[in-house]
């Protein structure tokens, strides 16, 4: 574990002072891993550590994008404040998703197919929804400044968006350790062994879902005031739902580092992929290439990259070091 | 509230929902032999489209003609999806197999945009405004077409499921996977026909679709969730639940818009899925849970 910290800190240290060498658009493609590897980490604690699969964070994100975004347009609450209040909205909608997913018994792809159903109805109804834009999506008002979340460049955002890995870092780190990640971890791998064993699997499941709900409007709120545009297709989408997911899947489920090394990988790929291949006239094949990234990346390594670099690193190190 | 209005659309709701339920047959058999959920049922549906679509725009032949030429060539391409991809990842954590079937989709989809363009186009048939009357109802003849030729299709994949020996194998793996192997059933070979046939019934329904409405590489997303909701109500894995799930989504859907905006329709499908979901996750007429 020594290891991993201090190969950790240095890690760090380097993205601390990245900034003073690289360019303004390398930053930005930084703050998207960071924010990608944050929404990844988020929706691991539920589906990595706890293990019933959503594919509806989407629903979580516009959430918090919405309410932070609202309540900063209409009362001029800061989104510093926002923020928290959307998790909060969030966290209770997933508390009732959750609620009514694991009081009826919903396992695999059932639960799954729930999730995608709150998901669309979500993003539907805020389709329709005057106030939130309509189909005409909403506007979000540039005012520059530290209390408005609003900055011009990306070098704020950046050591926001690094800000937020750290935290989502120490959050899934802590839990992993703590006795309510134990039970999460015991629920995942065997719900009826863990059951009879004491552990009170639906109030587990309930407090992970809680807490990804929450940390992912936390980031949706980062988005929209990154974004400074929400469209319930571009935020709210199924496809944000797979975006979402896809890293902490190919870097390492129920790991704290699958979603950081996921997003280092797929999120440069897919940024570099679409400028290349967009400026070639070529649209839309970089999607293509991505898609079949990704399945080979599940057909050879199933477990995720972190565990493959485990495999690699393990003997280096000598069997006794624990990673 | 008029009457009338019910009726129609009732009626119009009913003939669509005839072509869910063969959008749904085909996902529904996919699950139930494979225990995979076909995320890439859509982006096959698109392939099915634009396939009848350009075989139009060449030949001149008519969509409810070609559509075998749609079913034939989706089911080579989902022979090759399921021995290249889906066999191997069939043991695998569901995540996994979810990840897997999305980079399926992905690649299918963005093929389609890279050969087709992003453009919706509305191919104009000779008989795409015609209607007939039965009483007060007016009844589109290209819908009325589309519903008869789906029912008839998914007839002759009932017939092919009960009838011949590989579809008696599928129904035995379906049953009781580990009870065909036993039996000698050549599960590799009934999974990839199986997969074949699914996504046959999907490019088939996707040729029936091209008179309806445009043609572009994202329509077929919403049709995709619309029949994981058909599934839902039917059972996972029931073929008849998914003919009937089929018609009442299209008929909830239809007389749906009396009181919400039709944009807003999927919202009812959506719901009847997360009641069914609730109180009976094996369908209306899936066996067993």
């Amino acid at each position: 574990m020594k290891i991993i910290y201090s190969f950790l800190s240095i890690l760090l240290l380097i993205l601390l002072l990245l900034p003073n060498f690289v360019s303004d658009y390398i930053l930005g493609i930084f703050v998207l891993i960071f924010f990608y590897a944050y929404m990844g980490q988020s929706w691991n604690v539920l589906t990595g550590y706890a293990g019933p699969i959503s594919l509806g964070h989407s629903l979580y994100l516009g959430i918090g994008a919405y309410i932070s975004t609202k309540l900063a347009m209409s009362f001029g609450v800061t989104p510093w404040i926002g923020m928290w209040v959307g998790g909060l909205g969030a966290a209770l909608v997933g508390l009732a998703i959750g609620f009514l997913g694991f009081r009826f018994g919903l396992k695999g792809v059932y639960f799954v197919l729930l999730t995608i159903a709150f998901g669309e109805i979500g993003r539907l109804t805020v389709l329709h929804l005057k106030p939130l834009g309509h189909m005409m999506g909403l506007f979000v008002d540039f005012k520059p400044g530290f209390v408005n979340f609003h900055f011009r460049g990306n070098l704020p955002y950046y050591y926001i968006a690094l800000g937020f890995v750290v935290f989502s870092l120490i959050v899934v780190r802590a839990l992993e350790v703590s006795k309510w990640g134990r039970y999460f971890v015991a629920l995942r791998e065997d719900e009826d062994a863990a059951e009879s064993l004491g552990v009170n699997v639906f109030k587990y499941k309930m407090i992970a879902i809680g807490i990804s709900s929450f940390m992912t409007a936390l980031g949706g709120t980062f988005y929209a005031n990154y974004i400074f545009y929400l469209h319930p297709t571009s935020v709210m989408s199924m496809w944000v739902s797979i975006e979402i997911i896809m890293r902490p899947i190919i870097g390492g489920l129920g790991t704290p580092f699958g979603p950081l090394i996921g997003s280092f990988l797929l999120t440069p790929l897919s940024e570099i992929a679409r400028s290349y291949f967009t400026k070639a006239g070529l649209e839309g094949i970089h999607i293509v290439i991505y898609g079949l990234l990704l399945i080979a990346a599940v057909l050879f390594f199933p477990g995720g990259i972190f565990a493959f670099i485990k495999k690699i690193v393990k003997p280096i190190l000598g069997e006794s070091k624990e990673i | 509230m008029d009457l009338n209005l019910i009726l129609q659309l009732t009626t119009s709701g009913f003939l669509l929902g005839g072509v869910y339920s063969l959008i749904a047959l085909g996902l529904s058999l996919i699950f139930g032999v494979m225990k995979v959920i076909n995320f890439a049922h859509g982006a096959m549906l698109v392939w099915g489209m634009y396939i009848a679509f350009t075989l139009m725009n060449w030949t001149g032949i008519d969509p409810f003609f070609s559509f075998a030429v749609s079913a034939a060539c989706l089911f080579v391409l989902g022979y090759i999806v399921q021995r290249t991809v889906v066999n191997r990842i069939m043991t695998f954590h569901e995540s996994m197999q979810v990840i897997a079937m999305v980079g399926v989709m992905m690649v299918l989809e963005n093929m389609a945009q890279l050969i087709w363009g992003p453009d919706p186009h509305s191919p104009h048939t000779k008989y795409s405004l015609s209607t007939v009357w039965l009483g007060s109802v007016m009844i589109d003849i290209p819908r009325l077409l589309a519903f008869i030729l789906a029912i008839l299709i998914a007839a002759a994949v009932f017939v092919f499921l009960k009838y011949t020996d590989i579809g008696k194998s599928i129904r035995a793996s379906a049953d009781n996977r580990i009870g065909a192997l036993i039996v000698g059933a050549n599960v590799n070979k009934v999974y990839a026909v199986c997969f074949g046939v699914g996504a046959a019934c999907v490019g088939a329904a996707g040729s029936l679709l091209v008179p309806l409405m445009p043609v572009s590489p994202h329509t077929g997303f919403p049709f995709k969730l619309t029949s994981f909701a058909i599934v839902i109500l039917g059972g996972m894995g029931s073929l008849p639940g998914a003919m009937i799930g089929g018609l009442m989504i299209g008929v909830a859907e239809s007389l749906g818009t009396v009181f919400i905006p039709s944009s807003l329709k999927q919202v009812i499908s959506f719901g009847i899925m997360v009641l069914i979901l609730l109180l009976r996750p094996k369908g209306l007429f899936g066996g067993k849970g």
